[in-house]
């Protein structure tokens, strides 16, 4: 693997830029491997290169549909962040967020991280007590919150000019959360896709699984795509919306639904807000990208939905809901806007398991899976590689619906 | 937006409905199934890329609870699925 710093940046500038590597090569497609990952997305390039870095698995194929880095790792919001409510996840999101911050390194690959915080817009005492409860549970695991008063908060948000003493939902205050961030989702794909190409992992794009193929016995043979059967022992399911499409054709079901969630950008203006800016009361958060755009998320389309565009309504719910906080975002003009699909559990929390077929696992229900993909990949493939649980995430496999022990997690997203 | 048909008021706008979850299986007796079947009553509902039905409450308007099909990938309402019961 070419490394990337200045001096090849310079020995590469005076060759006119006509001499660099491809990132990641195109090999053919074998017809066996020892593990096959299916969705060349977050979840499934970082497991296959922590199965190669940490575990020595690198005869690992990633398959994709479409191409890399082009699904809900491309529709997502950035946001990186560790508040969580229960014992269970708080560990698992600081893990992530701290490996976050070393992967720029760890990947050579610029990830443009900004380590900018997250401030809550409070407007209800609920919400506020409920904040206080998961602030005193976040200290115990080493993340960080802190409460100010509504007049640091408009002192840090100038742009909050609404929720006066008159408005229906006032504002009441505000909750700092420093380990907050964002970066670049393609330089995540793209470095986690080169960085497990050079230990030697297969990324085949264009190849979209059919179906997943079990023995005689029960046990995972492989899967059928389009370009023929691949055949592995162990396979990863890491597709977001679509698991329970693909696990029902090995005859598995799964406790998850899959819903439309939305985001939209506007045009790029000038800095105006330095922090992730989040409003649990009213609905809606953002955050402003290095270019200036505005990057807007809203609550989900409550019904089921495969669709990957966005909602009427649920765009008119959070625009208006936005104005009322920030009115000078009136004069805003949208540019963009998107939707994905992603699936999510009886208890909104993430699926890391294996599952009644041998050798099949699954990363799914991730709801917010964007912060998680360092740590999730990493436990991920410890789960394959030694068939037992990472501590990290023992508490997020299929067996929590068997003996009803939920990890609830619903309202510390956006998920309702 | 969706036009949702109810009885009482005929098509009416999306927005004058509550989503009421999707129809799961019927509940079964839990003394008379394993605890295996019970959990999967409890916590798996129906994930179709295709027509899925569900509960809307025409809360905004009559107060009626209707059961719709829906197509999870255009949102269409459409038809009862020939295999459905």
């Amino acid at each position: 693997m070419q490394t990337y710093n200045i001096f090849s940046l310079a020995r590469n500038a005076l060759t006119g830029h006509q001499n660099w590597q491809k990132a990641w090569r195109s090999p053919p497609l074998k017809d066996q491997y020892d593990v096959v990952v299916i969705g060349a997305g977050g979840h499934g390039l970082s497991t296959a290169y922590y199965l190669a870095k940490e575990f020595g698995i690198t005869n690992v194929a990633v398959l994709d549909r479409g191409w890399l880095g082009g699904g809900n790792i491309a529709r997502n919001t950035l946001t990186i962040r560790s508040n969580y409510m229960r014992d269970e996840s708080i560990p698992f999101y600081v893990k992530s967020v701290a490996m976050y911050e070393g992967l720029t390194k760890e990947l050579n690959f610029n990830m443009m991280h900004s380590k900018r915080t997250m401030v809550d817009v409070v407007q209800t005492y609920p919400k506020m007590r409920e904040l206080r409860r998961r602030q005193l549970t976040m200290d115990i695991y080493g993340s960080t919150y802190e409460q100010i008063s509504t007049e640091e908060l408009r002192r840090r948000i100038p742009a909050l000019t609404g929720g006066g003493p008159d408005a229906r939902l006032p504002v009441i205050g505000g909750m700092v959360h420093t380990d907050a961030g964002v970066n670049r989702h393609d330089a995540v794909a793209w470095g986690y896709a080169r960085g497990a190409d050079a230990l030697g992992v297969e990324i085949h794009q264009q190849t979209a699984v059919k179906s997943i193929l079990r023995g005689t016995d029960g046990a995972i043979q492989g899967v059928e795509t389009n370009r023929g059967t691949v055949r592995a022992k162990k396979v990863v399911v890491a597709v977001s919306g679509h698991t329970t499409t693909l696990t029902e054709t090995a005859g598995l079901k799964l406790p998850l639904r899959t819903m439309n969630l939305t985001a939209f950008v506007s045009e790029p203006v000038k800095p105006l807000v330095d922090v992730i800016v989040n409003c649990p009361d009213s609905g809606f958060y953002f955050s402003q990208s290095d270019k200036g755009e505005m990057v807007i998320g809203g609550a989900p389309d409550m019904g089921q939905s495969f669709r990957r565009d966005i909602k009427q309504h649920v765009f008119e719910d959070t625009v208006t809901a936005m104005l009322s906080l920030f009115p000078a975002f009136k004069k805003l003009k949208l540019m963009r806007q998107w939707g994905g699909h992603l699936d999510i559990a009886h208890d909104a929390s993430p699926i890391m398991s294996k599952t009644d077929v041998g050798g099949l696992f699954v990363t799914a229900g991730w709801w917010g899976g964007y912060k998680a993909i360092p740590a999730g990949g990493l436990t991920l493939a410890h789960l394959v590689a030694k068939d037992q649980p990472h501590p990290l995430m023992a508490s997020f496999t299929l067996g929590r619906f068997k003996h009803l022990d939920f990890v609830l997690e619903s309202g510390t997203t956006t998920a309702r | 937006m969706m036009l949702i048909h109810c009885p009482f008021c005929g098509k009416r706008s999306e927005s004058e409905f509550i989503y009421g979850g999707p129809v799961g299986a019927d509940r079964p007796n839990p003394d008379a199934v394993s605890d295996a079947q019970w959990v999967e009553y409890l916590t798996v509902t129906p994930n179709p890329l295709g027509p899925v039905q569900e509960k809307w409450w025409h809360a905004r308007g009559c107060g009626e609870w209707l059961t719709i099909w829906r197509d999870t990938r255009t949102h269409d309402i459409v038809e009862a699925p020939e295999n459905a019961q």
